[in-house]
């Protein structure tokens, strides 16, 4: 398993300082810079560290290494976020097994370098990228998102990656561009649950270009600071606060501007249940259990669950972008 | 000690405690001295809970089939201990949705039993396991004379319910759901086999 152990300090250091700052000034009062990390970053990015406009995003290829260089966002909550054991332990990840304890076992071994990510579609920049040279025109942020799973259950987690607008203004889609699909890493040899026929492989997300230039979503590389464990969608995975777990597409390869909608995984396999939205809305149920409400993961037996908010709570920054859209018909 | 005493006194309470580890385990585990319940417990005990009463309905329902074949009466005699433990699972497996999961919320639990199929069956099974646990005891057997082996055999639908809820509720992959239809197919099957067989002029 990898280990939490150097997370869960940091976390602890976290949650202190919350209680009596803003968030938008946790990361320069708990100050990510590790100097050694920030040595061995410059040296990979050859110098080019302090190139003009961003900061490159430079990821260390060892295991929960330290990040560097992240700030911190305006748009982190200042709920509790979980333990880094909740959220490495408790994983969906069906490329590693169906079981919720699987992946963390199961995705130990997969190799996150050489990564290439290959962008393709309707951009005019497109090609096949190496992971740390994909990362280096951004800068990484944290953003301490509340995690709804269309399971009912939910988490706080405070992840480390870079904004998707960047990431797509950078490739500068073309007028005819009206989403943005995903695929992830489907290897049989690395991944157990790739022989198995749970799912459709590669498993398959996508948004509209509205959804994917929105402020909030991120492409992330950490949590806590650290490089974002394996059985979390190591080396790069999609999140979208204000849709369900299942939207945030993990490890990712491929991203790719289409004029149609792409499919996404569950939705191919059961439509009746999962659509392409998934936007957290505790109105509409899933047709085998209620949203209204979550168990918020780490809260004990005996905790109550919560009432679901409309968006997982970021309407504000979001619920514009449906306001022609039937949400009953579109979950 | 002759046999029946032999089984009576030393296996029944051997067998006892092997048919309640699992409970006893939950707890341990919430406890955190045998091991962990992980990142949500609630979710563990009611699985928990649910997988140990599916197993005990077929090993109960495995009893008669093994008697016939092997020519044992034994495994008889644990046969109401088994089918009560059923009856604590299934329940344990309730109430943990009762009490923990839909928090005695009547407008939720009316919900879930009207809108939600798979919650329907199974609340159904646990009806049927309530009656057959409260005619179990000897004396209630005696006075419902025949009629007792009637409701009892509702313990075969308890089976079929109990596989159907879990088919229904799993989110894709039925494998293991198969395994028990697989099983529970097995078990009535031989019953059915042993039915006509005897019922063939011959």
């Amino acid at each position: 398993m990898q280990g939490c152990r150097d997370a869960h300090r940091s976390l602890t250091v976290l949650i202190k300082k919350t209680s009596d700052i803003q968030p938008s000034e946790i990361t320069s009062e708990t100050n990510y810079i590790n100097r050694r990390d920030f040595i061995r970053a410059g040296a990979i990015a050859g110098g080019s560290l302090i190139a003009p406009g961003a900061i490159s995003a430079v990821i260390p290829d060892t295991r929960l290494a330290r990040l560097s260089n992240v700030a911190a966002s305006p748009f982190s909550t200042d709920e509790t976020p979980n333990s880094c054991e909740d959220i490495s332990t408790y994983n969906n990840y069906y490329e590693f097994g169906l079981s919720k304890d699987d992946p963390v076992i199961n995705a130990e071994a997969l190799k996150t370098r050489p990564w290439t990510i290959e962008v393709s579609g309707e951009a005019e920049k497109t090609g096949t990228f190496d992971f740390d040279e994909f990362m280096k025109p951004f800068d990484l942020e944290e953003r301490i998102y509340r995690m709804r799973c269309v399971e009912a259950w939910s988490m706080v987690i405070a992840c480390v990656g870079i904004s998707l607008a960047d990431v797509v203004m950078y490739f500068q889609p073309t007028s005819t561009a009206q989403y943005v699909a995903f695929e992830t890493l489907q290897d049989r040899e690395q991944m157990p649950g790739v022989r198995g026929r749970s799912l459709d492989w590669p498993y398959r997300e996508g948004l509209t270009i509205a959804e994917a230039t929105n402020p909030l979503p991120i492409l992330a590389v950490g949590i806590y600071g650290n490089v974002i464990p394996n059985q979390n969608g190591a080396p790069i995975r999609l999140v979208v606060p204000w849709k369900y777990g299942f939207k945030g597409i993990k490890s990712i390869v491929k991203i790719k501007f289409m004029s149609t909608r792409p499919r996404n995984s569950w939705n191919m396999a059961i439509p009746r249940e999962y659509g392409f939205y998934a936007n957290v809305n505790p109105t509409v149920n899933h047709p085998r259990w209620s949203q209204a409400r979550e168990r918020r993961i780490g809260a004990g037996v005996f905790a109550s669950k919560q009432e679901t908010l409309m968006f997982n709570g970021y309407g504000e920054h979001v619920a514009h972008l449906y306001k022609d859209l039937d949400l009953r018909r579109n979950y | 000690m002759n046999t029946v005493q032999q089984i009576r006194l030393a296996w029944k309470p051997v067998v006892f405690l092997l048919c309640l580890t699992p409970a006893v385990l939950v707890l341990t585990d919430a406890l955190e001295i045998t091991g962990r319940l992980g990142a949500n417990p609630v979710e563990e005990i009611q699985d928990r809970f649910g997988y140990w009463a599916l197993r005990f309905i077929m090993i109960t329902l495995a009893v008669t089939p093994l008697r016939r074949l092997t020519g044992w009466n034994w495994p008889s005699r644990f046969r109401r201990m088994l089918g009560l433990f059923t009856c604590f699972y299934a329940f344990m497996h309730f109430l943990t949705w009762f009490v923990l999961d839909r928090e005695i919320r009547l407008a939720d639990i009316v919900e879930d039993l009207t809108e939600r199929p798979f919650i329907t069956l199974g609340f159904t099974a646990v009806v049927l396991l309530a009656a057959l646990a409260i005619t179990s005891f000897a004396a209630i057997r005696r006075r419902m004379g025949r009629k007792w082996q009637t409701l009892h055999n509702a313990a075969y639908a308890v089976g079929l319910l109990g596989v159907w809820h879990y088919w229904w509720q799993v989110k894709k992959d039925i494998t293991e759901p198969l395994i028990y239809a697989a099983i529970l197919a097995v078990l009535l099957g031989a019953r059915l086999f042993w039915h006509l067989k005897r019922k063939k002029p011959g």
